[in-house]
């Protein structure tokens, strides 16, 4: 179905990878970019949306998120994840392999592009396992994934232990350009926690997870890049020691990219008082140093990319006692919000860099066509009202297990156009046949 | 004096007044054992669910025996733990029960915060009796009375906690009851046992020593935890020979105390492990007048929790 010319009229549009931050006019016609300037006349039969004091981006692109198909439809689906990403002002998600069964082969990625296409919302890009099974003894045939539309490669949430098997994955993903995503975790120092350790892991009798177990991965992952010059991607950073391990290895100039989640520049371990599963997750939250280290890290651009790290589980999984809880928590509809409150109007990140942190970085960190407005670019735009004040409530996601049900943010996406088409309008999905 | 608590969670959220009221009720119940009729109508009509997802004899027993001499009637729910993992919800059990009307759900768990969970959503009173690491705030009520007691005082008195701090939620609830009453706490065990940020994690500070002479010199009580024989599989100590040598308290190493030291443990004991036989039965010890104590003292709690007076 080709999609209707439409102009987004009056908005602000920040597009950094062209460099621009101005009031311009954005035509988007055959689910490409058109035109963009000052009050352009594009014709009759030309439908109108009014971004007047809104901000107009590229479309915006989630690079973690699970969206639990195949094998875990309870919590979430490729249909109702990616109208969660709509929702959120998402035009792009890369999902995450440690589904049941694992994206470790062609097929598992043909089907879920199959999945995406018939019944997405946004564009989906699905990031294989490094190893069969993500068991961390073999890797899985890298080349023809590749081949077949994916777009990294990760053993996100059962990260590989083996350093010489890790090397590997580097040095053989880099054959065919595409990088290694990983989720910084010490097998052995992890065991058994269930939060950050410190003082109120020791009041609360529950198993810390020390913060050396993220960062004697970090630094051995900075090793490996040395060794292998491959591109590597740490993901969903959350001690203030990665981000200044980061900062290094990039002032030497290894290809290494990284990004944090909104929730670790908004909350600290002290949500988890009370046995709040809602504040459970991996790596957990830590402590208000890391979080100033996090924000530092945004605003300095050692952290590239903000990720949601999108983890649906059932109201019923998560009212368990803390210890047997689930990790993660959904975040596709609470980022711009998140980001918008917590790290411009709070911390002064300029809309720029907010912005890129979306859009032209992990296009960039993976490859992807988007991320930018370019004439002749794919027509993905987000606009986003930046004074809408909105409260965290209802989810499209199927599941609902957010810390931040009940707050208050300002800064909320209005419009989100896939490939020329509006999905999201206003707060209210719209279906097409056929999104990618 | 009232008690404004609706469950007893830990000790935590008890303040000095709390916990002094709670020794305070208890005395009166203690004297009532040594009568020929050991019951009062108190709690006449009122239910007591005991939900044990853990083993447990003695703290059992003694809420059992405490709610009977409250004349108050008992049903005790023993689950196996490996349901706990099996996806049986917590809730949906104390749902159940709260549906038969019961007045108070003591709860035994092996996951901490389960007792807090279930506070949450139901009507009951729930009185933590143990949850995973975390607390077990009628032990460390009793321990405290016992102390009283015998000493006529807990202020400013050396209490040593000897063994496996990480896993203990009777070392965390003394922790909180001793610093609350104003004594002085050192904790002594090798570091694998104790995190370090015990020191600092209760508000007050607390000691942290390795040696036992130093944890011992000077000491008024010296509190023997058991030993959960299968940590050595974790590496938190190479054997349990060794272990008996540094810290396992026999009489050579309890004269490093003073004179009238008294000796506690909360029971069951390994004897010959974290503590010698002399010792557990010799006459410092009060391991026994703990167990009796822990009648009256859960007593008190179950009478202050349904809004009796002190």
């Amino acid at each position: 179905m080709s999609s209707k010319p439409l102009l987004i009229r009056g908005g602000h549009l920040v597009d950094p990878r062209n460099q621009r931050d101005e009031v311009v006019d954005v035509f988007l016609s055959d689910g490409k970019v058109k035109e963009i300037g000052k009050a352009l006349h594009p014709g009759t039969g030309v439908e109108v949306y009014d971004a007047t004091g809104k901000i107009v981006t590229p479309g915006l692109i989630d690079m973690h998120v699970h969206l639990r198909e195949p094998g875990q439809e309870e919590k979430e689906t490729i249909a109702t994840g990616t109208a969660a990403a709509a929702m959120g002002g998402f035009t792009a998600v890369a999902c995450m392999p440690n589904t049941e069964p694992a994206l470790d082969n062609v097929s598992q990625i043909q089907f879920v592009l199959m999945k995406a296409r018939s019944e997405g919302h946004v564009r989906v890009y699905p990031v294989g396992a490094i190893t069969k099974a993500q068991e961390g003894k073999e890797l899985t045939e890298i080349g023809a994934m590749f081949r077949a539309g994916c777009v990294a490669l990760s053993d996100d949430g059962h990260p590989v232990s083996n350093s010489n098997l890790f090397r590997r994955a580097l040095e053989y993903a880099h054959t065919f350009g595409i990088p290694v995503i990983d989720h910084c975790e010490d097998a052995d120092l992890f065991k058994g926690g269930v939060m950050n350790e410190g003082e109120l892991s020791s009041r609360l009798g529950l198993k810390g997870i020390p913060r050396q177990a993220e960062y004697i991965v970090v630094a051995r992952n900075i090793a490996l890049c040395e060794l292998t010059q491959a591109h590597i991607h740490l993901t969903h950073l959350s001690t203030r020691e990665s981000i200044a391990l980061v900062r290094e290895a990039k002032k030497r100039g290894l290809p290494i990219t990284a990004d944090t989640c909104p929730h670790y520049f908004t909350l600290t371990e002290d949500a988890v008082s009370g046995y709040n599963t809602l504040a459970k997750m991996n790596p957990p939250l830590r402590m208000e140093s890391d979080r100033l280290a996090i924000i530092e890290g945004l605003l300095d651009g050692t952290l590239d990319t903000i990720a949601s790290d999108h983890a649906p589980h059932t109201f019923a999984q998560k009212s368990r006692e803390f210890s047997v809880a689930p990790f993660g928590i959904i975040g596709l509809e609470t980022t711009v919000g998140l980001l918008f409150t917590e790290m411009i109007q709070k911390n002064g990140m300029s809309i720029t860099a907010a912005i890129r942190s979306l859009t032209e970085a992990p296009a960039k960190a993976l490859n992807l066509p988007g991320g930018h407005l370019s004439v002749g670019a794919l027509a993905d735009v987000t606009v986003i009202d930046p004074k809408l004040r909105w409260d965290v409530k209802d989810f499209v996601s199927k599941s609902r297990n957010s810390p931040f049900v009940g707050r208050s943010l300002t800064g909320k996406a209005t419009l989100t156009i896939v490939d020329g088409h509006v999905v999201m309008r206003d707060g209210h999905l719209i279906k097409n046949s056929q999104v990618n | 004096m009232s008690f404004k608590h609706k469950h007893l969670l830990g000790l935590e959220n008890l303040s000095t007044e709390d916990i002094d009221t709670v020794l305070r009720t208890a005395t009166p119940f203690k004297t009532l054992f040594t009568r020929s009729i050991k019951k009062v109508p108190t709690l006449r009509g009122k239910t007591v669910a005991q939900l044990f997802y853990e083993p447990s004899t003695r703290t059992r027993t003694s809420f059992e025996l405490a709610a009977a001499r409250l004349s108050a009637d008992s049903l005790s729910l023993s689950v196996d733990s490996s349901s706990v993992k099996k996806g049986e919800s917590l809730i949906d059990t104390a749902l159940n029960l709260e549906a038969m009307k019961v007045d108070f759900m003591v709860v035994r768990h092996p996951v901490s915060g389960a007792p807090e969970l279930l506070s949450k959503s139901v009507q009951a009173h729930v009185i933590n009796a143990g949850d995973g690491n975390h607390e077990h705030p009628t032990q460390g009520l009793l321990d405290l009375f016992t102390i009283q007691e015998k000493k006529n005082k807990i202020q400013d008195l050396n209490v040593a906690i000897i063994g496996d701090i990480l896993h203990s939620r009777v070392a965390r609830s003394n922790i909180w009851g001793l610093t609350k009453m104003g004594a002085n706490v050192r904790l002594c065990g090798p570091a694998t046992l104790i995190p370090k940020e015990m020191r600092t994690a209760f508000g007050k500070s607390v000691q942290v020593t390795y040696d036992m002479k130093e944890a011992l010199d000077g000491a008024d009580v010296a509190y023997v935890l058991r030993l959960q024989l299968e940590r050595q599989q974790e590496h938190l100590f190479p054997s349990l020979r060794e272990y008996h040598e540094f810290y396992g308290l026999d009489m050579r190493k309890l004269a490093w105390a003073k004179k009238d030291c008294v000796v506690m443990h909360p029971g069951p004991m390994n004897r010959g492990v974290e503590i010698a036989s002399p010792v557990a039965d010799g006459p410092q010890s009060l391991i026994l007048d703990q167990v009796t104590n822990g009648i009256a003292v859960r007593m008190a709690v179950m009478y202050l929790l349904a809004g009796g007076k002190a």
